[in-house]
């Protein structure tokens, strides 16, 4: 098991490493020059050629290239930043807790009503409850959570005025960002969770778990959701993800000081090592989610634990043929 | 010899009756699903609306007049009026064009390039299927929204920049769902009868291999339409995307936005008309993909 994860996280560099690439190609094709935006529109050509070779902007691509990767990775540097010449990886390092703290909110308020929901749904198929249920769901897919984000504004911060519109200074400012984001996340949840257990309540087991004289709620827990459980759980760490991308717009209209607004401003600012460093930055997070679903798989199968080492044992036969 | 081309006739006209009845009984799967049947009318006259929007639309997208300024609803104004007073049902119609123009094209490029990728990784395997597939991985290290904001970031703002950053960002999606069908389909008998049979790979990909591998493409397609549109007002509403004064939904969310306070028609129309729209394709695209299951023939 630790070797797989050792494993999975050496495989992770290669794809970083391309995510970096493709990233840093981007910036460089973007239009604008960067030396001029530092210096503004007034200041003198001999002064921006002057900054543009201080900055090695008249090297090559790959030599640029090859400096941002070796300032990675041996000071962990991602540039500095044009408009306040802080860091980019101080300026991430404040706004992370911000952003994660929403998306795993999010997720938690998406999960905590979209499995029992899916799970009602399911074991009712056809019901009224169940429509209502898919209908809801569907809607909350479809709608945009910037708009959402919006109406929320309208009604609970204009109108009612029970919460704060912007800022995020406390956990009821908090309320707002996390229904945004988490709608989507429970919709998508319930409609994962219906599926995956409708395949399995029609599986033999669940019949001969029933026949054994099983409670329903228990042949429904026990033996129908911890097998249904696996698209389940790839569903919520994509959704987690997500909920990293999603805070993008959900931060800027709620102007909460994380990731995703500072790499709005950044993009209007033309601020680009921001950007790239903030697309980096969410790209190993996501990467790292995605490592950690894979783990829990491993905790909600045994089936996938018992490969996850046999990978291994086969290796290691393989090795001792050789 | 005439006994022989009766009989060749024959096995042509049951091989048709039999893709004929295939359709059919997809179409009738389809038609029986009255949710999928709502999603599908509605896209018809979204899509008429588009097409018609100069004869349908009471004024003009651009037409304003400051003296009607923020306008709530009213008879002469379905939906109410924006800040410059221009008449916010008009603009929604005109930016279905833009909306619809946007899913489509968007699509069309990531199925166009992913479809490509996927197919040749699983067609020819080995090292091709290596490269293309990590190529793919780093991709999708990348949340998609971020992707496509990231590649209008350095492409700059506008309509194509938007259709392409919002189709690249898709590009992973198609070439997963070809690559995994393709590979499926390579392995029957009859593409290995067609090898054998000395037609060249471009054909046997193209004629043999994707026809019988579309049914996943279609539905991941029809949703990615709606995901697509999502995207691009995304897009819009941080300014990366549409610029006004074109009426594209999102951009008409963001152009509102600064008057939510006293004017709540402003961002409340375009968002419903974006939520619709995007219903009505995810209950068109959940209703072809029941009809494509032969899991679910009865």
């Amino acid at each position: 098991m630790y070797r797989y994860i050792l494993n999975r996280i050496l495989m992770m560099i290669p794809v970083l490493l391309g995510v970096s690439l493709v990233v840093f190609s981007m910036i460089f094709i973007a239009p604008g020059d960067p030396a001029r935006i530092i210096l503004g529109d007034t200041a003198s050509e001999e002064a921006v050629q002057e900054l543009r070779e201080e900055m090695g902007l008249n090297d090559s691509f790959v030599k640029q290239y090859v400096r941002y990767i070796k300032n990675i990775v041996t000071k962990g540097d991602l540039g500095t930043s044009y408009i306040t010449q802080r860091s980019v990886t101080a300026e991430i390092a404040d706004r992370w807790p911000t952003t994660m703290l929403l998306a795993v909110m999010s997720v938690i308020l998406g999960t905590f009503i979209g499995i029992p929901a899916g799970i009602i749904s399911a074991t009712r198929q056809y019901s009224i409850l169940d429509n209502l249920a898919m209908i809801l769901a569907l809607i909350g897919v479809s709608m945009p959570n910037f708009w959402q984000g919006l109406m929320l504004i309208i009604v609970f911060s204009i109108h009612l005025a029970w919460l704060p519109a912007s800022g995020f200074y406390g956990p009821i400012y908090w309320i707002l960002p996390v229904i945004t984001i988490g709608t989507g996340t429970a919709a998508t949840i319930t409609r994962m969770t219906r599926s995956s257990m409708l395949e399995v309540i029609r599986q033999d087991y669940i019949t001969t778990a029933r026949s054994k004289g099983n409670k329903e709620s228990t042949v429904i827990m026990k033996h129908a959701l911890k097998n249904a459980l696996i698209p389940i759980i790839t569903v919520i760490g994509l959704q987690l993800g997500r909920g990293l991308g999603g805070a993008i717009l959900t931060e800027s209209i709620f102007s909460i000081p994380g990731i995703g607004k500072l790499m709005v401003d950044s993009i209007k600012a033309r601020n680009y090592p921001v950007v790239q460093g903030g697309v980096l930055f969410i790209a190993i997070a996501f990467s790292f989610i995605n490592l950690f679903v894979d783990i829990l798989y491993a905790y909600a199968d045994p089936r996938i634990k018992s490969q996850y080492s046999r990978k291994r044992i086969k290796k290691n036969s393989e090795v001792c043929n050789d | 010899m005439t006994e022989m081309l009766a009989k060749n006739n024959e096995v042509k006209n049951k091989v048709k009756k039999q893709k004929k009845s295939q359709f059919k009984e997809i179409c009738m799967r389809f038609s029986k699903n009255k949710l999928a049947m709502f999603g599908m009318i509605v896209i018809i006259l979204l899509i008429i609306m588009a097409i018609f929007a100069p004869f349908i639309a009471p004024y003009s997208y651009d037409e304003q007049n400051l003296k009607r300024s923020n306008m709530l609803p009213s008879r002469q104004h379905l939906m109410g009026t924006d800040n410059f007073g221009r008449d916010i049902f008009s603009r929604i119609i005109y930016g279905s064009r833009i909306s619809l123009q946007i899913g489509f094209i968007a699509v069309g490029i990531g199925v166009l390039i992913g479809g490509t990728l996927g197919s040749f990784a699983a067609y020819y395997g080995g090292v091709a299927d290596n490269i293309i597939m990590r190529f793919i991985d780093v991709l999708l290290a990348i949340p998609s929204t971020l992707l496509a904001i990231s590649i209008a970031a350095a492409l700059g703002p506008g309509l194509t920049n938007a259709m392409i950053a919002v189709g690249v960002g898709t590009v992973p999606n198609y070439a997963r769902v070809v690559r995994a069908s393709v590979l499926t389909v390579k392995e029957q008998e009859f593409i290995e009868a067609a090898r054998c049979i000395g037609v060249k790979d471009h054909n046997i990909i193209l004629k043999h291999i994707l026809p019988n591998a579309m049914a996943p493409l279609i539905v991941q397609a029809t949703i990615g339409v709606a995901s697509a549109i999502l995207s691009a007002a995304a897009l819009s509403f941080i300014g990366l995307g549409i610029q006004p004064p074109i009426p594209e939904w999102g951009a008409m969310l963001s152009a509102g936005r600064t008057y939510i306070r006293d004017y709540w028609h402003i961002v409340t129309f375009p968002g419903v008309t974006i939520m619709f729209t995007i219903f009505s394709l995810n209950l068109f695209g959940d209703g072809l993909r029941d009809a494509l299951d032969p899991k679910l023939r009865r």
